[in-house]
């Protein structure tokens, strides 16, 4: 197991270091000159010459790369072009938001969605499973902000219940932010529930088919014990590659429920330093949404060997 | 009188399925007794395991019990409500299933799976439940319970996980237990070891016993009682001595003459070779007495009803040879012919004498098949490669394999296995080279080497004399046409889009280059030969029975006239009455074709009735290796010895021969140094063993050291010997412990 872990560290250091590459070449052949940029139109071959130079940018490819990866590695993560700011806090800052809208969606659709999976599997063709399959994916192709304003008609115009805007100060804790959380939280669970709840019942058919649960079923066990100590730990292998997928985007794919709750999350500081071209920007949040992706697949690696012992003894 | 322990009455099953109910068991009564076993006998689609899960109540949501009551000691389950079975499941009734590794869950320990039942039926809290489990492994003769426990089902091999599966099921002495073919998917040797604990422990606790197989020989060795089923009906039942010395049905005559009896002599010695031995003679007499040459299977022609359109008459009247107008006419009921003797057959007097057996048992012929003969039609490359069968021809051997070793896995790492180790054989034209051994072997791996579908890591092979490249994209077609192979799945064997003829006349094609015409008249006679009819030309295999999918593949693989055909458990799939037949046909296109066979199975008793020569393999090595009848006799090789020991005969008179192998606890393949076998070989000596490869020893006296490579040691190499042993034990000392023990 040790050995396990240790071989998919190594693969997340390499995929790190392998998209890092991308995004910087990526980054280069964007379109427009960054001295064009910074100076204007209007300034002279010279100046921009001499910034060019300043910032390294006459050197080859290859020197700029390592330059930059030392940098990034050293948490020197450069200001940003549009506003000046440091790119590192801001970056963080928006990964903490994100991480905290990310946990709450989390901990509502995965368990939601497995427990109404193996509902609907186990009573497969019933109509409480037309109503669970037909209902989960009626949500999936209802466009996030149609959810998310119907959400806010609903809880924040009508009832009162809930902000409509979740546009909270920076630095805020998870509790004092928990309310402007919920909204968001739910319109992503409701667009990502129908995944979890599909991969689950599917796998959770298919061991149920199995003859080691008829084995269960004939031992007198209880429905309870069969499904929950028998059936669950081997359906929710398919299940977890899933969600682990779903997390990555989750952290830093959720542009259009980030602006419609005004959300200050990944998402839209992305879509923030792409319109502005703003490269130490982008630079520094794809290579972050890189990373967390690796990462969640890790521990969905991990999770997978935990579950299934012919993996974790080899 | 009190009632029996388990008893259905009158019970039938159907299914509903989208084409129509399917009466998969009809009006059956059985009954056991409190330490008694009923053999319950039948082959596929017999309505064997639905019947035992219809008299449990476990039944798949499409399946209805029509009539009939299943009691446990007076207590009628069929009417109780589905809530109430898991308190009867588990702990008054057990099962045991066919496939282990199927049947344990695949990410909970043996430990924890095995103290579910304290804890669910016992009422015991964890702890106890463990000791309790520990104390049942312990009770079945395991050397070491607390290391099993904690490990998961795929570190374990399968009988083993099979002994855990069968300690689960009888942990909490439930009043009767179903046991659905549980040896079925386990190593002769592994089944000889899982039966006798079975028996055992089955004696130990007068638990009732319903032992689904379609094995006979299993049945002979366990049952007190047999059942035999067919097409959803029980046809006979009687004690287990008087079944299997007298049938009364002639479905169970042609079952048990279906099957080749280990020791009923071999093709090498028919009396046409002028040369019987003492055990062939006296098969030979017992077969006179019945009018059946021992030469012969028995099969049974025909197929079984279709659901929809059942016979009104006796179920079994379309396929028996003793049908009469009458037997049509109504479904006969089982009937207590003779004193504790059931039959529904209305001629059941005439199996009484040895004519009327002969009578009824049906023997196909060849008679009115046209023979196989070589293709005129093929063009060029066939006059460069086919040997003319000739008298002489014998000598020279067609296949010839050196040294041939397959390694997988990198060098010097603990995952680099050999899975051939200098394997040396030679086989004759028109003879069969039998290859026997259990799983992992490296029987399947041999065999694909020599067909080029593996990269030897080392040695060579002959065809013809000729050297064959190791690789069979570089061997071309004429060599691809003399060498030939047929799979164990005949499924997974054919192109499920393409039609029975166009899949004979590919072949016919490339390899012979017929024109179109030609081949599909070729493609036909081809049909004809193996016996399937010619309207099946278009269909597609999916339409095929799995005896006649297996027939096609073996005219496929005769297409070209092979001088060589590999048969790779060419009949395990098939059921009894279908493998006899498949045996007939490959043993008759070897006399027509003159073509040599290499016949790999796990079962000796086939192989004993096939083969010229033989060889054992253990773990990758060729163990011994020489003429049937002088294998098949000691002295043996000791893993031989166990083997033979293992087979389960059908005759339950047999005395059973006590030398067992130990049950291996791991999964895992590692290779032993030394002797392979040593570790569980019941005749080990010591250090030498452990230590030292063992030397061949040749019938003449010779004793080749291990380390001499075997192609140097002259013409009488242990692969051509008459008989050859590779084994620390000198053979007069194999001879010695053998013929008393």
């Amino acid at each position: 197991m040790r050995g396990f872990i240790a071989r998919r560290l190594a693969f997340v250091v390499l995929t790190a270091l392998l998209s890092s590459m991308v995004v910087f070449a990526a980054t280069n052949v964007l379109p427009g000159d960054v001295a064009t940029m910074i100076l204007g139109r209007e300034a002279s071959e010279q100046a921009k010459d001499e910034l060019r130079s300043q910032l390294g940018l006459d050197k080859p490819l290859v020197v700029q790369y390592g330059h930059w990866l030392g940098n990034m590695a050293k948490g020197d993560w450069g200001d940003s072009l549009s506003t000046g700011q440091d790119v590192r806090s801001v970056a963080l800052q928006r990964l903490r938001n994100s991480a905290m809208l990310a946990l709450v969606a989390f901990l509502m659709y995965v368990p939601l969605g497995i427990f109404l999976g193996v509902v609907a599997a186990w009573r497969r063709d019933s109509p409480l499973d037309q109503v669970i399959s037909t209902g989960s994916l009626a949500f999936i192709g209802l466009p996030e902000f149609v959810t998310g304003v119907l959400l806010i008609a609903l809880f924040s115009r009508a009832l009162g219940w809930l902000p409509a805007s979740s546009a909270i100060d920076p630095g805020s804790g998870f509790f004092t932010a928990f309310p402007s959380l919920i909204l968001p939280a739910l319109t992503v669970s409701l667009t990502s529930l129908a995944y979890v709840v599909r991969m689950t019942r599917a796998s959770t058919a298919d061991v149920l088919q199995t003859d080691y649960v008829r084995t269960a079923r004939l031992k007198g066990l209880s429905t309870p014990s069969i499904l929950f100590r028998h059936v669950l730990r081997n359906s929710l292998l398919p299940t977890v590659t899933v969600v682990a997928a779903g997390v990555g985007w989750l952290m830093g794919g959720l542009i259009v429920t980030e602006s419609v709750f005004n959300y200050p999350g990944l998402g839209r500081l992305v879509l923030f330093a792409i319109q502005r071209r703003d490269l130490p920007l982008i630079q520094a949040t794809t290579i972050l949404i890189v990373v967390i992706f690796v990462l969640a697949n890790l521990v969905a690696d991990i999770v997978y060997a935990l579950l299934n012992p012919r993996i974790r003894y080899r | 009188m009190a009632p029996p322990t388990f008893q259905v009455q009158d019970l039938s099953v159907v299914y509903e399925t989208d084409s129509g109910p399917v009466p998969a068991a009809r009006r059956i009564s059985l009954s056991v007794d409190r330490g008694e076993t009923l053999g319950l006998v039948g082959e596929s689609g017999s309505g064997k395991t639905t019947l035992a899960l219809a008299a449990i109540n476990y039944l798949p949501a499409n399946g209805r019990v029509k009539q009939g009551a299943s009691r446990l000691n007076g207590l009628d389950l069929l009417r109780l409500p589905k809530r109430e079975m898991p308190r009867m499941w588990g702990s008054r009734i057990g099962l045991v299933s066919q496939d282990p590794r199927s049947a344990m869950n695949p990410t909970l320990t043996i430990g924890r799976q095995l103290d579910e039942m304290g804890c669910r039926h016992l009422g015991l809290g964890r702890r106890e439940a463990r000791d309790l489990a520990l104390a049942m492994l312990g009770k079945m003769g395991m050397s070491d319970p607390p290391s099993v426990v904690g490990r998961y089902p795929h570190q374990l091999s399968g009988g083993m996980l099979q002994l855990c599966a069968i300690a689960m099921a009888l942990l909490t002495h439930p009043e009767v237990v179903i046991l659905d073919e549980p040896t079925t998917s386990l190593d002769v040797t592994t089944q000889a070891t899982v039966l006798d604990v079975l028996t055992e422990l089955k004696t130990e606790l007068q638990t009732a016993a319903l032992y689904i197989t379609h094995n006979l020989g299993v049945i002979a060795r366990v049952a007190d009682r047999v059942a035999v089923m067919y097409a959803g009906e029980m046809l006979e039942t009687a004690g287990v001595k008087a079944l299997f010395a007298r049938p009364l049905h002639p479905y169970t005559l042609n079952l048990l003459r279906c099957v080749p009896h280990l020791g009923a002599g071999a093709r090498a010695e028919r009396p046409k070779d002028g040369k019987a031995s003492g055990i062939t003679r006296a098969a030979a007499a017992e077969a006179d007495a019945s009018g059946i040459p021992s030469a012969r299977l028995a099969s049974i022609p025909g197929s079984l009803p279709p659901w929809d359109d059942l016979p009104r008459g006796c179920i079994f009247a379309p396929r028996c040879p003793l049908v009469m107008d009458f037997c049509r006419v109504s479904r006969p009921p089982l009937v207590e012919v003779e004193p504790l003797r059931w039959s529904t057959c209305l001629r059941w007097q005439v199996l009484l004498s040895d004519e009327g057996r002969a009578q009824a048992v049906s023997v196909e012929t060849r008679a009115g098949v046209p023979p196989l003969v070589e293709d005129t039609r093929s063009r060029g490359p066939l006059a460069d490669g086919g040997l003319q069968p000739s008298q002489e021809a014998v000598s020279v051997p067609v296949l010839e394999v050196k040294d041939a070793t397959k390694a997988f896995g990198p060098a010097r790492s603990r995952a680099h296995v050999k899975a051939v180790d200098g394997a040396s054989l030679s086989v004759p034209q028109a003879r069969t080279f039998g290859l026997v051994g259990e799983s992992g072997s490296g029987k399947t791996t041999l065999a694909r080497v020599i067909a080029g579908l593996e990269l030897p890591s080392s040695g060579r092979i002959f065809l013809a004399g000729e050297s064959l490249k190791p690789s069979v994209g570089a061997r071309g077609p004429h060599m691809l046409r003399r060498l030939q192979m047929v799979f164990q799945s005949p499924d997974g064997s054919f192109n499920p889009r393409m039609t029975v003829g166009r899949a004979l006349m590919r072949p016919l094609m490339i390899m012979n280059r017929l024109d179109r015409k030609n081949a599909r008249e070729r493609a036909l006679e081809l049909l004809e030969a193996v016996r399937v009819p010619a309207s099946h030309f278009d269909r597609y295999p999916s339409e095929l029975s799995g005896g006649e999918k297996q027939r096609v593949a073996i005219a496929r693989a005769f297409a070209g006239d092979p001088d060589v055909v590999l048969c790779d458990e060419p009949i395990s799939s098939l059921d009894v009455s279908v493998q006899s037949s498949v045996i007939n046909l490959l043993a008759d296109l070897q006399e027509e074709a003159g073509t040599a066979y290499l016949f790999i199975s796990h079962d000796l008793a086939v192989v004993e009735h096939l083969s010229h020569r033989v060889g054992v393999m253990y773990l990758g090595k060729l163990m011994e290796i020489g003429e049937v009848a002088k294998v098949l006799a000691p002295p043996y090789h000791p893993y031989t010895e166990a083997l033979l020991s293992a087979v389960p005969v059908p005759d339950p008179t047999a005395a059973s021969k006590p030398v067992r192998l130990h049950v291996s606890v791991s999964s895992s393949l590692g290779i032993p140094s030394g002797c392979r076998f040593h570790p569980r070989c019941p005749r080990y000596l010591g250090d030498i063993c452990r230590l030292q490869a063992p030397p061949w020893r040749l019938s003449d006296g010779r004793v080749i050291p291990a380390l001499a490579p075997t192609s140097a040691a002259g013409p009488d190499r242990p692969a051509e010997a008459a008989h050859s042993i590779s084994c620390h034990i000198p053979l007069e000392e194999l001879v010695r412990l053998q013929g008393a023990g």
